[in-house]
């Protein structure tokens, strides 16, 4: 890609952000849920339920799943009521690659933009270039090396990818086991291991040493990608995730409205059983879902990012 | 700080870290910079005996909505009127410190000073700009920042941007619109260690608490 095609060169109108503002954004939805929604009935429902942020798309995964088609960023239209209906951060998905949606999104006063393997991507082999934006981006990985590459783009948070709209938690907890897995790795070879391991991994050998030097990730990990209970929102957070993003569970589910609060409510307690079951207790009944493991390759939502 | 707690410990605070969401965890390594170790609090019981409450910055509907919740948003009330609990407020805690502007959320009202939400936009809005702040510079992160109006007599400005006040002190509150915590200046948790002790309101129907 030439230079005079990057988007920084085409519109200076907007000035980009140091990074520790973009990811202080991230640090102050830690503990909280982000709901996917596609109108501004949907986000009102979000808020009241006790979301940090909502999340505008087209299309929730599993209807994705379900309808095919091209999956694109949501209507603008859509993203301007969703903003006017709640005063929470609005954030909303990009095609991967699609940096003019990105623009589009950045033009509409979103907070964070979710480079998403959701929807259908744009790009064949590149990410958006995050820096040169001044809203924050949050992309997917399922390995360490995705994660630092796409830090390397850019992303100011990191979420799993899970299996999107299938209601199977179990992509989303291989994505945050084998993170934590590398990270504990990275942590502790000698020094002159790194360089192998970044070649082993696949992972750019700075945001290595900037790992070591931290101690942790450099941004936020949060989980996505199959929660539907108020259980598995207190699973991932148990494993590591530092919040939550729920798509489909919540209106999927035959009672939004009680599905979104109880989620909230197991995401702020998660260690204590008796809350968790509370919660459980109070939620509408679960998305049907998919086993994600019985789906074929060309379906999984997963594999898409590079 | 660090071998304080440990010598006089009628008089040492005890701090928690509302941890129910949003940025605690930058508040409790800071705490932990300045030798403290601080509590992370979700549960009404676990405010019982702490001298000092950091209210963190998050989502403030979504604090208020957990802290009602959970039980906790009377205890807390109740314990920092009467004078056993000192508060410090940073951007969505420093909102609901504050007195009520009619909108979404309820208020604590245990600060005589209103602290209106998104006042300056959105997140392409958030900006981090170097202020003085007790006469020395530093660096302050405003994200999606509320601003504070309608201070009242007890209230004194520490820190400004521009006119507008960002970090106000009165007896037994500290609230910064800004976040110290994600910076690495320890020395607005100082003041609030060792300059911000719990304060008795007996007169705390002028802050229209009902």
């Amino acid at each position: 890609m030439s230079q005079v095609a990057t988007p920084k060169s085409q519109d200076k109108s907007i000035a980009t952000a140091p990074m520790s503002v973009k990811v202080g954004l991230a640090r102050m939805l830690a503990g909280g849920v982000i709901m996917d929604v596609t109108d501004a009935e949907q986000a009102r429902v979000a808020e009241a339920a006790g979301a940090v942020a909502v999340m505008a798309l087209e299309r929730v995964p599993s209807d994705i799943r379900k309808e095919g088609g091209v999956a694109r960023m949501s209507p603008v239209h859509k993203v301007e009521e969703i903003r006017a209906a709640v005063t929470i951060p609005v954030m909303a998905k990009a095609r991967i690659g699609h940096f003019l949606e990105a623009r589009v999104l950045e033009q509409l006063g979103v907070d964070f933009i979710d480079e998403s393997e959701v929807l259908t991507p744009a790009d064949s082999e590149h990410h958006i270039e995050k820096h040169d934006f001044k809203v924050p981006f949050v992309c997917g990985a399922t390995c360490l090396a995705e994660a630092l590459r796409r830090i390397g783009e850019g992303a100011a948070m990191i979420r799993t990818k899970g299996e999107a709209g299938t209601g199977d938690i179990v992509e989303a907890v291989r994505h945050l086991r084998l993170v934590q897995r590398e990270l504990r790795a990275v942590l502790g070879v000698p020094k002159e291991e790194l360089m192998a391991l970044a070649k082993e991994l696949r992972a750019p050998y700075e945001q290595l040493l900037e790992v070591r030097r931290l101690g942790r990730l450099p941004v936020p990990n949060f989980a996505a990608g199959g929660v539907a209970t108020p259980a598995d929102a207190a699973l991932v957070m148990a494993l590591g995730a530092e919040a939550v993003f729920v798509g489909s569970g919540i209106f999927k589910s035959d009672d939004p409205a009680r599905t979104a609060a109880a989620i909230v409510k197991a995401t702020a307690r998660w260690s204590e059983p008796a809350i968790v079951t509370d919660a459980c207790r109070e939620a509408g009944s679960p998305m049907r879902g998919v086993h994600s493991g019985a789906l074929p390759t060309s379906e999984r939502l997963a594999s898409r990012g590079w | 700080m660090s071998a304080r707690p440990n010598m006089q410990p009628s008089s040492a605070p005890r701090v928690g870290v509302l941890a129910l969401q949003g940025g605690f965890e930058p508040h409790l390594r800071m705490l932990a910079s300045l030798g403290v170790e601080a509590r992370e609090v979700r549960r009404p019981a676990q405010l019982a005996d702490l001298t000092h409450l950091v209210l963190p910055g998050g989502e403030s509907t979504t604090l208020h909505h957990l802290l009602a919740l959970f039980d906790m948003w009377d205890v807390l009330r109740a314990r920092a009127l009467a004078g056993e609990l000192a508060l410090f407020g940073t951007c969505a805690g420093a909102i609901l410190l504050g007195k009520s502007d009619g909108t979404r959320p309820p208020r604590l009202a245990l600060l005589d000073a209103v602290c209106v939400r998104n006042a300056y936009g959105t997140q392409l809005d958030s900006s981090r700009e170097t202020l003085a702040v007790a006469g020395q510079p530093m660096d302050c992160t405003f994200i999606r920042a509320p601003k504070f109006t309608r201070l009242g007599p007890d209230v004194s400005v520490l820190a400004r941007r521009g006119d507008d006040a960002v970090l106000v002190q009165a007896p037994g509150v500290l609230a910064a619109t800004f976040h110290p915590e994600l910076g690495d200046d320890p020395r607005v948790h100082r003041l609030f260690l060792e300059g911000c002790a719990p304060f008795a309101r007996a007169a705390h129907e002028r802050l229209g608490v009902v």
